[in-house]
């Protein structure tokens, strides 16, 4: 059963008040609220086992490297990936992405192409754009409609023998749209291209079989995921990894180093230089066991009807307009109303205890398309409420007022 | 002549007689409203300050040993900021620029607006401005 109030009492930071108002945290699309139950392992980890791992022979390093790799395991079987070792700890999205970037670095030459979607945040533009100027691979661009879809037709005209990657999210963080991704990874592949799916928008709502998909690389984050930040993962098929070279050299990632020549370590550890963030991969683990007892299948069928609901409501909004109409999204609305800048809305909703996103949501192409400075963004998660979107149309339509 | 700190003072004064953040905010809200407050020639690119958030944009000029301000942005409320910050700092001698606190921001309730996580321009502004006044106090020694 989902019992939505239930679920709240595991959120300690639900019960805040701002301004003497009860928080209504809709944004959850920049990050996810942390359960109790995930706080209790890093104060667990820190109180009772916070050794280093991998190396030490003593107790503490062994609990502390278990844990560790238990969580690993955890992420392998929650997004079914043939191998742990196939699944690479990063500090997050980002770090993963340059990763690989800077892994195809050196194979990649002139007049190769890359291709990446009008949808794209930043972070999953930039490191590309820098790849092609390092390397004179040229970046294509999968261009949307005006409802917040890709253009699939032209992305099949955009495929070619010089496609070397695609890189698509698998949902849009400023729009919500749900991307087909099947189908991008299936035309790719008909190319020999390889692609790179950005998971972070997706994997909170959406479970990914990165097995069927048989994707290349699965990117995300844990702090969407209830977890905490500076911790992500990067899936890579093992014969792929196997053939990038490393990103970063230290400790943890060699197998031996002398001064003539340094062997690197095998997989996963020849990714994981350093010393990593021991207590947040736990909590990764820890967060995705949280939600799976939850069941996403659940969470996705009540953030659909939270969706459904603020949709309803918001339309009903004199001049407002909603960008990114997607017959597939997740529970995101991205909204203007009139010729209001989102930033005044934003500011005002704040000293209601609303708390949105407002802004080009790191995603500027996007707001270009629209030829708008921003939108205000509001993003639902699985412990939100009916009640919540009844505040924030109230808080809205006083806004408006205010503003008008 | 008003100084920048008896401005500041009648700023806070007059803040205090609000009850809440929302009479606050109407204030704010009319003040960005009412003021045209640059002429349409000085809002180009050279002027700009992108926010992450709103834009901003500053025109200064030096007469008689005072410099004034005018200033514009696309948001209503970073208007009214503006519009806060140019009755202090407009009409004043580079050196008192220089010299002035903007402490009174806090005093009046809307700290938020200047912390950097907001990205809305007005802390780049307040540099923009204490340059301004650092440029032009170079011209007058």
């Amino acid at each position: 059963m989902f019992d939505v109030k239930y679920i709240r009492k595991d959120f300690p930071i639900l019960s805040r008040e701002i301004n003497g108002n009860p928080l209504v945290y809709f944004d959850n699309a920049a990050t996810s609220q942390t359960p109790q139950q995930v706080i209790d392992v890093i104060v667990d980890y820190y109180s009772r086992y916070n050794a280093n791992i991998h190396r030490g022979v003593h107790r503490l390093s062994q609990e502390a490297t278990e844990a560790y790799e238990n969580a690993r395991a955890t992420i392998q079987k929650h997004f079914n990936i043939a191998y742990p070792y196939e699944v690479i700890f990063t500090s997050g999205t980002t770090e993963s992405i340059n990763l690989i970037a800077s892994g195809y670095s050196p194979s990649l030459k002139k007049g190769d192409e890359l291709i990446i979607s009008a949808m794209e945040h930043h972070s999953n533009i930039v490191p590309w754009q820098m790849l092609c100027e390092k390397t004179g691979a040229v970046l294509k661009v999968i261009p949307m409609t005006e409802q917040g879809t890709l253009e699939m037709n032209i992305y099949e005209d955009l495929l070619s023998e010089r496609t070397k990657l695609v890189f698509v999210n698998h949902v849009s963080n400023a729009l919500g749209t749900v991307n087909p991704i099947q189908e991008i990874i299936d035309k790719a592949h008909g190319f020999g291209a390889k692609v790179l799916l950005d998971g972070a928008q997706a994997s909170p709502h959406i479970k990914a079989d990165l097995q069927a998909l048989d994707v290349d690389y699965y990117v995300t984050s844990a702090h969407k995921l209830c977890g905490p930040t500076g911790v992500g993962m990067l899936y890579g098929k093992s014969v792929l990894l196997n053939e990038l070279p490393p990103y970063q050299g230290g400790g943890e990632m060699i197998a031996s180093v002398t001064f003539e020549k340094t062997t690197y370590a095998d997989l996963p550890h020849k990714f994981e230089a350093g010393t990593p963030n021991i207590a947040g991969g736990i909590a990764f683990g820890a967060a995705l066991d949280y939600m799976n007892a939850i069941g996403f299948e659940k969470i996705a069928a009540y953030e659909a009807e939270l969706l459904a609901y603020a949709t309803n409501k918001l339309t009903k909004i004199e001049d407002l307009k909603i960008y990114g109409e997607a017959p597939q999204k997740t529970a995101v609305i991205s909204f203007n109303v009139g010729r209001i800048h989102p930033y005044d809305i934003g500011s005002i909703l704040d000293q209601m205890g609303i708390a949105v996103r407002t802004g080009h949501h790191c995603a500027q192409p996007i707001m270009d398309f629209y030829k708008i400075p921003g939108t205000i963004r509001a993003s639902f998660s699985f412990y939100n409420t009916f009640e919540e979107i009844d505040l924030f149309e109230i808080g809205l339509r006083k806004a408006v007022k205010m503003l008008q | 002549m008003n100084t920048i700190e008896t401005i500041q003072e009648e700023i806070i004064q007059e803040f205090s007689m609000f009850e809440d953040w929302m009479q606050r905010y109407e204030y704010m809200i009319d003040l960005g409203k009412s003021l045209p407050i640059i002429a349409q020639e000085y809002k180009t690119e050279v002027n700009i300050i992108k926010g992450c958030q709103s834009k901003v944009w500053v025109h200064a000029e030096l007469k008689e040993n005072q410099i004034y301000f005018t200033a514009d942005s696309d948001a209503i409320i970073t208007k009214g900021i503006i519009a806060i910050l140019i009755r202090v700092f407009s009409n004043q001698h580079p050196k008192d620029i220089m010299e002035s606190s903007t402490d009174f921001i806090d005093k009046i309730g809307l700290k938020e607006h200047l912390s950097p996580t907001r990205a809305n321009g007005l802390v780049s502004m307040i540099k923009q401005i204490k340059m301004y006044a650092v440029a032009f106090q170079t011209q007058l020694n």
